[in-house]
């Protein structure tokens, strides 16, 4: 089987043509980097997407505090990490990076703040 | 009127990913004398609402956040004691008794005055809003730029409604449709007027394709209705000289228009000051030292002129650091400048002039997209580079570095030529 992809990787935006079978990615051509391989055999066959949003922070100068997904989690999950992460509220303060939840879904994967924020003076 | 008057080496207006990265090359330059003045309440610019991923690549080779990003920079200038002003705004650049001086205006201090050897313009730029597209149609609530919709959503906690539409493909609009539709929200269609995208592949791929979303390419919002809040918009199909067609055209109800249709560098500071801006680019005209008409004055990242990646800005406001740090302690340089000029399929070329014998880095944007092209740069005598791109877009921004720029040149051209076979 044969399908063209735009690899999200980086801001390139390489078109990919992929071949593949059932259970394997045979070739790719298009990319200019190795991470294209990679990002075509998980798009193939398990999609993956780095979440970024935001939850509810107490005691800072402002009312929220970004986060991300620590690596990539599965794309069928995202909607619901949004959500579990609209239901959280933090203590300032906080440094990027700090765990904001631990082990999302069962993927292994941590939720850490991308901000660093002090308490409010 | 107890105005304070304050002296300073070098003044940043503007602590974004320009004026941030200006400041620690000004720095690792020998200048000491350095203010940044910020008029939000904290460092970082508009990357503190860019909350996704994407940032970083160049400069660090590392994926990051837009926060995260604007932390890097901000934890070195806080390590250097650059003194950063914030909740100040830059009101006026005036010449007094031969020094340029800077109006500073906040609560805290009321007016101050600072004189500058140098003085680096590093404002951004803002979003082109309904005015600048002309729809036609009832005046509701419910439309915003799609940055405005990003700050509310982003640091404030805000949806800005439950259907949305968004007009112009711009990355901002892209990476709205998906935050919006991960917070619940309905992104009902993008529509872009041109027949291709104004944002980058992978946020076609990440933002639209992955929730569904469809994209009108080569439609234009013709009508919107609604009287207290939008109701719907109208869109049709458009033909080659930018007239809705009436066939195929539709309805999209929806409480929420967004636009991502461009941005424009805010340049009105600029303006006062007296400095020469161009009209392609709508930043200031500058030289191979990224220095404006006027001597002392420079210019760096979106202010200058629309980059798409913060990256690019970053490393340009070093650029421009470092030779703002060269004309504070060594005053203004005495060299061979040759022009820059924009060739076939070239909108625009930056800087205007490069220095002769030296390194050069030239930004530029094509006029319209094209596939298997040879960017080339020529004199008037030879040509000096020649590369081959399999795609180019008047929404990605190239830069083409000149190892030595030939000294007997006239002028430097370039241009988009079509491979031959």
């Amino acid at each position: 089987m044969k399908k063209d992809l735009t690899c999200i990787t980086c801001p390139m935006g390489c078109t990919l043509e992929v071949t593949y079978d059932k259970k394997h990615v045979i070739s790719v051509t298009g990319n200019q980097c190795k991470r294209g391989e990679t990002y075509a055999e998980n798009e193939i066959f398990h999609p993956m997407r780095t979440v970024t949003t935001t939850v509810r922070i107490s005691g800072a100068d402002v009312p929220l505090l970004s986060v991300k997904t620590e690596k990539t989690v599965p794309k069928k999950l995202c909607s619901r990490v949004v959500k579990l992460a609209s239901a959280v509220s933090v203590k300032a303060p906080v440094s990027a990076g700090d765990i904001v939840i631990k082990n999302l879904l069962d993927t292994g994967v941590n939720l850490v703040a991308t901000r660093s924020l002090n308490r409010s003076s | 009127m107890g105005e304070l008057t304050r002296h300073v080496d070098a003044l940043i207006i503007g602590a974004g990913p320009a004026g941030l990265s200006a400041a620690l090359s000004l720095k690792k330059s020998g200048v000491e004398d350095i203010l940044i003045v910020e008029r939000e309440d904290a460092p970082g610019g508009i990357l503190l609402q860019c909350i996704h991923n994407g940032f970083g690549l160049n400069a660090f080779k590392e994926e990051l956040t837009g926060p995260e990003y604007a932390e890097r920079y901000v934890k070195v200038v806080r390590e250097n004691n650059i003194e950063t002003l914030l909740n100040t705004a830059a009101v006026d650049i005036v010449t007094l008794q031969d020094k340029k001086t800077v109006i500073l205006l906040s609560k805290k201090k009321g007016l101050v005055k600072v004189t500058a050897k140098a003085i680096i313009l590093a404002m951004g730029c803002r979003e082109r809003n309904r005015g600048n597209i002309a729809i036609p149609g009832s005046r509701p609530a419910g439309i915003m730029t799609a940055g405005f919709a990003q700050k509310m959503t982003n640091l404030h906690g805000y949806l800005p409604g439950k259907n949305i539409v968004v007009v112009g493909s711009g990355d901002i609009g892209l990476i709205m449709a998906r935050r919006l539709t991960w917070e619940g929200c309905r992104v009902k269609a993008v529509v872009e007027i041109l027949p291709y995208p104004g944002g980058l592949n992978r946020n076609i791929v990440q933002c639209l394709n992955d929730f569904g979303i469809p994209l009108y390419l080569s439609h234009a919002i013709t009508k919107i209705t609604g009287a207290r809040r939008i109701k719907s918009v109208q869109v049709a199909p458009i033909d080659k000289n930018l007239e809705p067609k009436k066939e195929g055209a539709f309805t999209l109800t929806c409480d929420t228009l967004l636009l991502s249709v461009g941005l424009i560098p805010e340049n009105e500071l600029s303006i006062r000051a007296g400095v020469m801006l161009d009209p392609v680019t709508g930043g200031a005209v500058v030289d191979a030292e990224l220095m404006t008409s006027i001597p002392g004055i420079f210019s760096c990242g979106n202010v200058l002129h629309v980059h798409d990646l913060a990256d690019f800005v970053s490393e340009e406001a070093d650029y421009c650091g470092k030779a703002a740090g060269e004309y504070i302690q060594r005053g203004p340089a005495k060299k061979k400048e040759i022009p820059v000029k924009t060739g076939h399929l070239v909108r625009y070329v930056l800087p205007s002039r490069v220095e002769a014998g030296k390194k050069a880095l030239i930004s530029l944007r094509a006029i319209a997209p094209a596939k298997n092209i040879n960017m080339v740069v020529r004199t008037d005598k030879e040509i000096i580079l020649k590369k081959k791109h399999r795609i180019i877009s008047p929404s990605t921004m190239l830069r083409v570095p000149i190892e030595e720029v030939p000294r007997d040149a006239q002028y430097l051209e370039v241009s988009f030529i079509p491979e031959e076979k």
